[in-house]
């Protein structure tokens, strides 16, 4: 098993398994917010429009870190830096 | 200096292997003279800047009032009003000040993301240069609308609260809230950009026009969003004073 292999082996398993825990945790977090705010919106259907403006925010801000579990699993799959040093090396 | 023209790759539809990757947008060049060069992107946010001045030249040059109001005329007034209604509901009551600015982001990221729906159009907010300079906007806008309200004093009196100790952590805060906006629009227009790419791979007929219908939503949520968090950052300082003196 040459380097090429095994680099390209681990970028994909690292990329999958990267998004897979990262999408996890803020798709937990913005299950809960959701939820909550449906809540308050059943309960005060008066400030349905301003418990919405606040949950949107509030979700987009949660999903920010999954956002960022995917740009390493971007960086891993096709802006690898350790890609192009296998190449030069061989 | 070598003068080149090349607009055969801007009708490229993207496709799988061929033009994925961070920075496939910005390595595509269309004019080219020497060194320098106008990539996708920057003829792509060029459009949407036209197209943006083109429309509102022509809603603004008949304004009238009244019965005879025109419908383009309601749209954009309609537009207006609605943002300004959020703006206060966030920035407090003084929001009028933030509308520019907010408006101005509101309109471009919108206007860039729902051309999504034509196929060989690369948003230019799928691209992190232009995602990072919207964000840099922002980023000087925070202390101008800061000193404006407060004054030097109480703009830097943000950093030091609650405990003076806490300074590093705020300064760091302040620059990575700002970072983490370009980054969420970038991730999420590109996110969707290439999720279509690769399931056109696969399923190339009905599967992606609901991908891409899903792209819309959330092109306008993420528009929406950053608008909105420019006017929330913008108003944190004011916020606190008006907090600490009721």
């Amino acid at each position: 098993m040459d380097s090429y292999a095994i680099i390209g082996a681990v970028s994909v398993l690292g990329a999958c398994i990267c998004m897979g825990i990262g999408s996890l945790g803020s798709a937990l977090g913005e299950g809960q917010t959701a939820a909550a705010a449906m809540q308050a919106m059943a309960q005060q259907p008066d400030e349905a429009s301003k418990l919405r403006s606040t949950m949107f925010v509030c979700l987009a801000m949660l999903e920010t870190t999954a956002l960022y579990a995917l740009l390493i699993a971007f960086l891993a799959l096709y802006a690898n830096p350790f890609w192009n040093y296998a190449i030069t090396q061989n | 200096m070598d003068f080149k023209i090349d607009f055969s790759k801007w009708w490229d539809v993207p496709t799988v292997g061929k033009q994925i990757g961070l920075e496939s947008f910005d390595s595509i060049n269309l004019i080219s003279f020497g060194d320098w060069a106008i990539n996708v992107t920057i003829f792509n946010s060029w459009l949407v800047i036209a197209l943006i001045t083109l429309l509102s030249y022509m809603v603004t040059r008949n304004l009238k009032y009244g019965k005879e109001v025109s419908k383009r005329q309601i749209m954009l007034e309609s537009l207006v009003l609605w943002l300004q209604k959020e703006a206060k509901e966030t920035g407090g009551t003084e929001s009028n000040q933030y509308l520019g600015m907010a408006m101005g982001l509101f309109v471009f990221i919108i206007t860039a993301n729902l051309l999504t729906i034509i196929p060989w159009f690369r948003p230019p907010t799928a691209s992190l240069s232009t995602t990072m300079a919207l964000a840099a906007v922002v980023f000087f806008a925070i202390p101008y609308f800061s000193i404006k309200n407060a004054g030097i004093k109480g703009y830097l009196k943000k950093f030091v609260e609650p405990m003076p100790f806490m300074l590093p952590l705020n300064i760091f805060s302040e620059i990575f809230s700002v970072l983490a906006m370009g980054l969420r629009l970038f991730g999420n227009m590109l996110s969707g950009v290439m999720f279509a790419m690769i399931l056109s791979a696969f399923i190339p007929f009905v599967a992606p026009l609901i991908m891409q219908s899903l792209g819309l939503l959330t092109g306008s949520i993420q528009a929406y969003i950053f608008a909105l968090l420019a006017v929330v950052y913008s108003s944190s300082v004011k916020k606190e004073i008006q907090s600490q003196t009721i």
